[in-house]
């Protein structure tokens, strides 16, 4: 059994067809060829596959294509505008905020909400948002200055 | 890592959605906001033939007043329910607890009677539902029940819903005006299951003395526990710190946790009474 999945993905229109146990992280990757978006522990633990759903941010290894049907998506590709990095992406380049990068995408969709959320967010709020995201490289320090950094400059 | 192969079925109204319920009872699971049965999946550790995925079910979403009390769609986001007005307002046990489960990106999508239903013994709104005497409606084709949250959970992962119900709404009957609540818990990371955890609810009446008190328990055994000894104790009399480290030994009483990777059950039952004594301390301070 196949299910056509129409969605909206960083303002544009897609569709395919899947089975219904495909992952929206998987669809993404592998039926749109976005593979911004990173798949780490694929139980919802790690973060790194942190998409926004109408504005709101949720795992996509924890949701199938099928749920997202009709909704608007927001993948990291959408955070940039053509070759110019967005606000965050640059901050987290000035704040040298990734090492090996994987993390990188989650974090980041994190923090849009976030700063969408709370544009001047405190450093503890800061931690407290970016819990559920998990990186092994740079003991967070650099990710929450980015973050901050990316507020101060404005989204 | 992904998920098996299952029928999946979305129906658009409770009634089409009760009845494929009923028709799939043996073997389906249903499908709230995901969140604790997509990794279930994914690990195929669950492998269900059928999937009912109840996101087209607006109906079971809301937060409405009812005969002084709340009353919550079973849909209705985890989120939703953090920010909403009347829960802060009325319910701020809830208010309070909501934000310890997982993350926002997971509360984003969990739903209320999602988590109620799995029934997880470390996760935080089994307990909440216990200590507000909570009422939960069950539907099936055949019409409608009302469980108290004290005869729903049944062991781990386990409830008194038939293979042929739903959880359609929490209804938490009124509490007396001005009661104070708290939510404490020990995990290892925030955003973790919680190796234990403490629901608190208490109301004085105009002496200052308690007039109702509750205390419910998680990661201390198959299902979230309510501490009934300690909260007769806690009745009637006047709060102070000699009244709560009594209670909370009392309580550590009624507790039998259990042990493993993560604790030992007499650390559970160390940690479940210093929680007690704090959060009684808070909900009264």
């Amino acid at each position: 059994m196949s299910i056509e999945v129409t969605l909206t993905v960083n303002g544009v229109e897609r569709s395919a067809t899947v089975e219904p146990r495909r992952t929206l992280a998987d669809f993404l990757r592998e039926e749109l060829g976005l593979t911004g978006t990173h798949l780490g522990c694929e139980h919802g633990v790690c973060g790194s596959c942190t998409v926004l759903i109408d504005g709101a941010s949720a795992r996509s290894c924890l949701m199938l294509a099928v749920q997202a049907a009709g909704a608007e998506v927001t993948t990291i590709e959408g955070l940039s505008d053509g070759e110019e990095m967005g606000v965050l992406q640059a901050a987290c380049r000035d704040s040298h905020a990734f090492q090996c990068g994987y993390c990188t995408p989650g974090f980041l969709m994190t923090a849009t909400e976030l700063l969408s959320e709370s544009p001047h967010p405190t450093e503890a709020e800061v931690r407290e948002a970016i819990s559920g995201n998990l990186c092994r490289c740079t003991g967070y320090e650099s990710i929450v200055g980015a973050i901050l950094l990316a507020a101060e400059r404005g989204v | 890592m992904k998920p098996p192969r299952f029928r999946y079925l979305a129906p658009s109204t409770l009634e089409e959605a009760l009845a494929l319920r009923a028709e799939h009872a043996d073997d389906c699971a249903v499908l709230a906001g995901g969140q604790s049965l997509m990794p279930l999946l994914n690990l195929r550790m669950a492998l269900p033939g059928t999937l009912i995925d109840l996101g087209g079910l607006v109906e079971l979403t809301g937060i409405r007043e009812f005969d002084g009390g709340v009353a919550i769609g079973a849909m209705t986001r985890q989120r939703t329910a953090e920010r909403s007005a009347l829960v802060r307002e009325r319910l701020p046990l809830v208010a309070t607890a909501l934000p310890n489960v997982g993350h926002p990106a997971i509360r984003n999508r969990g739903t209320i009677g999602g988590s109620l239903a799995h029934a997880d013994p470390a996760a935080e709104l089994p307990a909440v539902a216990l200590a507000l005497d909570a009422q939960l409606i069950a539907r099936s084709s055949d019409g409608e029940r009302t469980i108290a949250a004290g005869d729903f959970f049944a062991g781990f992962l386990t409830t008194t819903l038939e293979p042929d119900e739903l959880l359609v709404e929490v209804r938490v009957p009124g509490l007396p005006e001005g009661h104070r609540a708290s939510f404490l818990e020990l995990a290892r990371r925030h955003g973790d299951f919680a190796l234990v955890g403490v629901a608190a609810v208490v109301a004085l009446d105009p002496s200052g003395a308690i007039a109702d008190a509750r205390l419910a328990f998680i990661g201390v055994g198959g299902t979230a526990v309510r501490a009934h000894a300690a909260e007769a104790l806690l009745r009637g009399s006047m709060p102070d710190g000699a009244l709560f480290s009594e209670a909370a030994e009392r309580a550590k009483g009624e507790l039998d946790p259990g042990s493993d990777t993560h604790a030992t059950a007499a650390y559970r039952r160390r940690v479940a009474g210093v929680l007690a004594e704090r959060a009684l301390r808070e909900a009264t301070s």
